[in-house]
């Protein structure tokens, strides 16, 4: 099984005829996600490329046409909050937003907006997520390093998220769901609700969770292992070499209080009970050491 | 993108928040004239991008025009080094000549984004004239916050709830609450990232306004703020920094010897860790990004190669949309544009990645080339 998405999963691509959107949602389509629609406005009632998939000019229309409970997006970011917001209305369940750069303030009122609505945001700034067993890949992750299975991986980073799947695959260790919360100050899905799905999920027996310096989303991971989680997780924090006050390239990579330093989310982590990662190097051997006892 | 003291106390007036009465000096005659306009004893504040400049000797309180000038001629063209800049300081270009002021209390006020909270919160403090951090750790009462719901903005009683909280004298409360609503407005309109005046304060005269304030620009929104490009001072910025932002890459300037090439910001920060982790140090973060071509590579391996610190280098790239003989061609490039020897060490994996490889076999520089992070590790403590 997997979280979040599955073969059942109808996406649809807002920004499908752009240059990122058309390379990035053929190798989803070659992989085996479900693409139902693209949508680019005054692009409605072409075809995306050689494909059969309908191109709209509106989400509404698209979800109206059909079904898609999917929004991967790749609109550029000074128009993603509109694109999400566009999603939302149109009552789609999960939107994942690709872009890096959108202004964070762009992203408040959207997170407002989001509150107590049924649609779900993974991201921005995220790879996606994907779910190896179901042949679904929503994001712009290269699916041949997946191997289906059963350990699940959330992390704040993408291509760090390649390099810990490439060491669990690797080492013969298949994913359940592989899931980029994205490198944001402000973003949708934390790692609290990534942990509770896969804490919830039958088919996903340990996870790795792959944070970083900055903000406190790790300390509040760390509270839910603490009090709520029943299967093992393995622990890395990057950034512990970084100096204070610099943006570590991710907006939200920035030591700005004791809070947001690596050692005081390893020691945090730690208490909960997660195993700790001690290096970028062993993330494949800790999951499996993990495992095996 | 930091601005200068002068430069935020000058957009906050614009939008009617009471500033100190003073101007900006980048000589000792201008300084004279902005002293004498405001009569009797005026402060003089280097104007840096970095705090701790009282410490420092940047700011000194002058009893006449003529002392106002001297002080800026001592401290104009010099190296300031506070605790906040390398050893080596930053550039002061200018002062800010400002009236001195009876205080009477010193506040603290702030709003950043609450990435918890999804919102911006506004942070006061009766503790003024002390980093926020201390005050956190020592007397977290002392903090009071207030989040801004979006859809309606910070709320007038918002602002005197705090004003009150913090002991602002009851009648002065309508003036510090109005001032605390419009520096939101500030923030919000102008994509800020960060606002902070500290101290805030109240005067014996009864006025509230800011004695120092701190305000940055989210490079992110900057699209949106083109008037705003212009207060971009590079001068203070660290001049490989500035090369890089200038061509779109990120490169942040670190102590160490080891060069980093890296794409994707974790997996960036993942690599100073591995480096710091065999008892060698990062030179540099620096991530490419996914879509970088050839010239972009090649420039920002100029970049992180002119550094006379770096004595080798760690690739360690995961491609994707970045191809690896893309960046091959781009890195050998960049050796042969610096004539740097310095011995690399190179982890691709991902696309094209025996055609990376190659370039790198072929190009006659010392290369290793290794499988995992692991062979990278022991490949960097051997060296």
């Amino acid at each position: 099984m997997s979280i979040l998405v599955d073969r059942n999963s109808r996406v649809l691509v807002q920004g499908i005829t752009g240059r990122e959107g058309s390379f990035h949602t053929l190798r989803c389509i070659e992989y085996g996600t479900n693409v139902v629609a693209g949508v680019t406005p005054g692009r409605g009632g072409q075809k995306f490329g050689e494909t059969d998939i309908d191109v709209y000019d509106t989400v509404a229309e698209a979800v109206r046409e059909t079904s898609a409970n999917v929004s991967l997006i790749f609109v550029p970011a000074p128009l993603a909050a509109d694109a999400i917001l566009e999603s939302a209305a149109a009552g789609v369940a999960l939107v994942v937003p690709i872009a890096e750069g959108i202004p964070p303030l762009d992203m408040v009122p959207v997170a407002r907006t989001l509150e107590g609505s049924g649609t779900r945001m993974l991201g921005p700034n995220c790879p996606g997520l994907i779910s190896p067993g179901e042949r679904c890949k929503v994001g712009i992750m290269p699916g041949a390093i997946h191997t289906p299975g059963r350990v699940g991986v959330v992390s704040r980073s993408g291509t760090l998220t390649y390099e810990a799947v490439g060491q669990l695959s690797a080492l013969g260790i298949g994913q359940s769901s592989c899931v980029g919360i994205g490198g944001d100050p402000v973003s949708g899905t934390t790692f609290v609700d990534v942990l509770r799905l896969f804490n919830d999920d039958p088919e996903t027996d340990a996870v790795v969770l792959i944070g970083e310096i900055g903000g406190t989303k790790e300390q509040e991971a760390a509270e839910y292992i603490k009090a709520e989680m029943t299967k093992p997780v393995a622990a890395l924090i990057v950034g512990q070499s970084a100096p204070p006050g610099k943006r570590m390239g991710h907006a939200g990579a920035i030591i700005t209080g004791s809070a947001a330093r690596a050692e005081n989310k390893v020691a945090a982590l730690r208490d909960a009970g997660a195993s700790i990662i001690p290096s970028p190097a062993d993330i494949g051997t800790t999951i499996q050491d993990v495992l095996g006892g | 993108m930091k601005i200068h003291e002068y430069q935020a106390k000058e957009l906050m007036a614009k939008y009617g928040i009471p500033v100190p009465r003073g101007g900006m000096a980048a000589s000792p005659d201008d300084a004279r004239r902005v002293a004498e306009e405001l009569g009797g004893s005026v402060v003089v504040k280097a104007q840096v991008h970095a705090g701790g400049r009282g410490k420092a000797g940047g700011v000194k309180v002058v009893d006449s025009p003529d002392a106002a000038a001297e002080f800026t001629g001592s401290i104009l063209g010099k190296q300031l080094v506070t605790f906040q800049t390398g050893p080596e300081g930053v550039p002061v270009n200018s002062v800010l000549v400002e009236e001195t002021m009876d205080i009477a209390q010193e506040l603290y006020v702030a709003i950043v984004l609450d990435p918890s909270e999804r919102r911006p919160v506004v942070i006061a403090s009766a503790a003024g004239g002390m980093e926020i951090e201390e005050v956190a750790e020592a007397t977290p009462e002392k903090i009071l916050r207030a989040v801004v719901d979006p859809t309606v903005g910070l709320q007038p009683y918002q602002g005197r709830a705090l004003a009150y909280g913090i002991g602002v004298p009851a009648e002065l409360v309508r003036p510090a609450a109005d001032l605390i609503v419009r520096l939101y407005r500030l923030m919000a309109d102008l994509d800020c990232s960060q606002v902070e005046i500290n101290p805030l304060v109240v005067t014996g005269d009864g006025r509230v306004l800011p004695v120092d304030a701190k305000l940055n620009l989210d490079d992110d929104a900057m699209f949106r703020h083109k008037d705003l490009t212009a207060l971009r001072d590079a001068s203070q910025e660290d001049p490989l920094e500035s090369q890089a932002h200038d061509i779109g890459v990120i490169y942040v300037r670190l102590d160490g010897d080891v060069g980093c090439l890296v794409n994707g910001a974790g997996l960036a920060m993942a690599t100073m860790d591995i480096v710091t982790a065999v008892g060698a140090a990062p030179a540099n973060f620096l991530d490419v990004g996914g879509g970088a071509d050839e010239d972009r590579i090649r420039a920002a391996v100029r970049i992180l190669l002119s550094d006379p610190n770096v004595k080798r280098v760690l690739v360690n790239i995961f491609g994707g949309i970045l191809r690896n003989d893309v960046l091959a061609r781009g890195l050998v490039g960049a050796y042969a544009d610096t004539g740097s020897k310095a011995p690399i060490i190179a982890r691709m994996l991902g696309t094209n990645v025996d055609e990376g490889r190659q370039i790198l076999r072929d190009s006659g520089l010392d290369v290793t080339v290794v499988e995992t992070l692991k062979d990278a590790a022991e490949a960097l403590s051997a060296a």
